[in-house]
């Protein structure tokens, strides 16, 4: 059983989101039905983790005799489809699944008043499928076919609610984005077809030689995954689509838009990571998307009013950092000793702050959820003296803001620390805009919760009470880890994360197809 | 074991941070409660004295999120003069930004294959 863990990682959300529709007349069932659902998924991709630390990299065939079976008899090259899956591939997927089950909980509560829930608990499976078959594939044509499920299934989370024009509007926006990315990944997936005669990630990397036309392939899919994962200027479906889509869906939604920024990074270091000419152009393109994203995204932040488009801002911003961090890593790559004296920490800094963001994101995006669902508006204008009325959610948020701002001892200092030290030693000025955004978004959460949570009272708020349990729980849980992640950073780095970047730097590792090949 | 954060050039260590930060709350707390004993909660010596004028009610004068920055954001009125103009919110706009920095990443790796 266990050697079919990765196939079983995607059926069981895949089987949850075909039987999901049949609740159509029971919807709280449909609800229990995806908290359920993803709260396995949550166990296995556990395991999964525990079987990537125990035995390296896994392999699974779809299709053969054996699942670990990568070439058919008389075959040299493979052409199954094909799991692979690394640290990086394993933390994703707990990423993955934990908000997934997070965004499933507090959705239980969030939009029982909304109808065709038995849609939307369908749709947050199958993204939630879409992202683990784009983190656990090691086909490049697969990757394209997950996005697309992805992609589809998020717009058609983000207009969920249309009876809005704006949510509409934002899915229609969403959708088109994520179609013209995905098909610029299958262009460019298809000049690699017919180089190589191949899909498979681990054979192209070995074979590729990186002319002209591999080039531009790579191009085409460094700039569609950049869009997908929301940097700057690509970046203008992002504060749309976060800001329309329910509270509950955020979670798996940033989740979708990481596993773009995971496919950016594992075609960065395993695909192209053996051109040594111009890899340092390569991270130092990412590095300065990194800066250029977490700057101008901050800024655009500071002036909103709307508060869950202030914090879609911030998820830009945010995803700055985590290019910077591994863009540093990507530039010194092939410089053994900048690589172990500050481009490993960068990395690890980058990839830490995934997670981090993730965490403390969601908790910010749903306590503007919880906000939207006691007042009725998203304006901060209208808002003022919460804090009594919602003392739970006001304390969630207090964390969250702590965590993003960078403040200690919060998660999102660590992984902050390890970007600034790191990339300073490759350029001051990448650190030094670093702690500048850093800054400014603790401005702008002062803001956010000077106008909601603090000041007098407001009379139009005197019958407001706090939100129901199933949504203080997701937010508390995710609080606790922002405080855990802070408390033992060295743990989750241990776990999860110098895995996770062992297995982009160690390519000649994913290239032997986990040592079967 | 206390736990660190090694960062190549240092280290960080959260729990030996909390403890001071609760060493520094306590003497904090210490100082406090060491006040002016003769503060009293509620009665006319907490109002705010506004050379005789009536008190406005609170609720009017809240500040509001966009008075919050005013000030920096007026200071980088051209900054976000620009910055805003970008933001069209209109699809064919992304599209076009996709297309210009696509075009300037090819040229930036087609130029060094």
């Amino acid at each position: 059983m266990i050697e079919h863990l990765p196939a079983v990682m995607i059926a069981i959300p895949l089987f949850g989101a075909f039987v999901a529709p049949l609740f159509k007349k029971k919807q709280n069932i449909a609800a229990v039905w995806a908290i359920l659902i993803t709260a396995v998924t949550v166990g296995l991709s556990l395991l999964l983790m525990y079987q990537v630390r125990l035995n390296g990299v896994i392999v699974y065939v779809f299709g053969a005799d054996r699942p670990t079976l990568v070439l058919p008899s008389g075959y040299k090259v493979p052409i199954r489809i094909m799991f692979e899956i690394d640290g990086i591939g394993a933390f994703m997927a707990i990423s993955a699944t934990l908000m997934s089950f997070i965004g499933a909980l507090y959705s239980y509560s969030h939009v029982k008043a909304e109808s065709g829930l038995e849609k939307y608990y369908a749709l947050l499976l199958l993204l939630e499928v879409g992202i683990l078959g784009m983190v656990l594939t090691g086909d490049l044509f697969n990757l394209f076919v997950f996005l697309e499920i992805a992609g589809i299934a998020g717009s058609a989370l983000v207009g969920f609610r249309n009876y809005r024009g704006e949510a509409s509007e934002a899915g229609i926006k969403y959708l088109i984005v994520s179609a013209v990315a995905s098909l610029m990944v299958l262009f460019a997936v298809g000049i690699l077809y017919g180089e190589y005669g191949n899909l498979n990630l681990a054979y192209i990397s070995k074979h590729i030689s990186f002319n002209t036309l591999d080039m531009i392939a790579f191009g085409l899919l460094f700039t569609s995954f950049a869009m997908k994962c929301g940097s700057v200027p690509m970046h203008y479906w992002v504060p749309d689509a976060y800001t329309e889509v329910p509270a509950g869906i955020n979670p798996i939604l940033l989740v979708s838009t990481y596993a773009s920024l995971y496919a950016l990074f594992r075609v960065s270091f395993t695909l192209f990571a053996n051109i040594s000419i111009s890899l340092a152009r390569v991270g130092w393109i990412m590095s300065v998307l990194g800066v250029l994203t977490m700057f101008i995204g901050v800024t655009m932040a500071l002036v909103q009013k709307d508060v869950k488009r202030l914090m879609s801002y911030h998820a830009i911003s945010q995803t700055g950092y985590m290019l910077l961090g591994v863009g540093v890593g990507l530039t010194v790559l092939h410089d053994p000793k900048a690589l172990a004296e500050f481009g490993k920490t960068a990395m690890a800094g980058g990839i830490f702050h995934i997670i981090n963001h993730i965490i403390y994101k969601s908790l910010l995006l749903m306590a503007a959820g919880a906000l939207f669902y006691v007042t009725g508006t998203r304006n901060l204008n209208e808002m003022g003296g919460l804090a009594r009325k919602m003392p739970i959610t006001t304390l969630c948020f207090i964390v969250g803001a702590a965590a993003i701002s960078g403040l200690p001892p919060f998660n999102g200092f660590a992984s902050k620390f390890l970007i600034y030290e790191s990339s300073y030693r490759l350029n001051p000025l990448l650190a030094v805009f670093a702690m500048v955004t850093s800054i400014l978004t603790l401005a702008s959460f002062v803001k956010v919760f000077a106008s909601a949570f603090l000041g007098p009272p407001l009379e139009k708020f005197e019958e407001a009470k706090e939100v129901p349990k199933p949504m203080i729980v997701a937010m508390v849980i995710l609080a606790l880890l922002c405080i855990l992640f802070g408390l033992f950073p060295d743990v989750v780095l241990d776990k999860l994360v110098y895995p996770a970047v062992d297995a982009l730097i160690k390519v000649a590792q994913y290239q032997t197809w986990g040592g079967l090949a | 074991m206390i736990p660190r954060l090694v960062t190549g050039a240092g280290y960080w260590s959260p729990l030996l941070w909390l403890a001071f930060l609760i060493l520094f709350t306590l003497i904090g707390y210490l100082i406090y409660s060491r006040g002016n004993p003769r503060y009293r909660k509620d009665t006319e010596q907490v109002k705010p004295y506004l050379s005789g004028n009536v008190e406005p009610s609170k609720e009017k004068i809240q500040v509001k999120a966009g008075d919050i920055y005013w000030g920096l954001v007026e200071a980088l009125k051209d900054y976000y003069n620009v910055l805003q103009a970008i933001h069209t919110g209109d699809l064919r706009d992304y599209i076009l930004w996709y297309l210009g920095v696509g075009t300037i990443i090819l040229f930036l790796l087609v130029g060094g294959a």
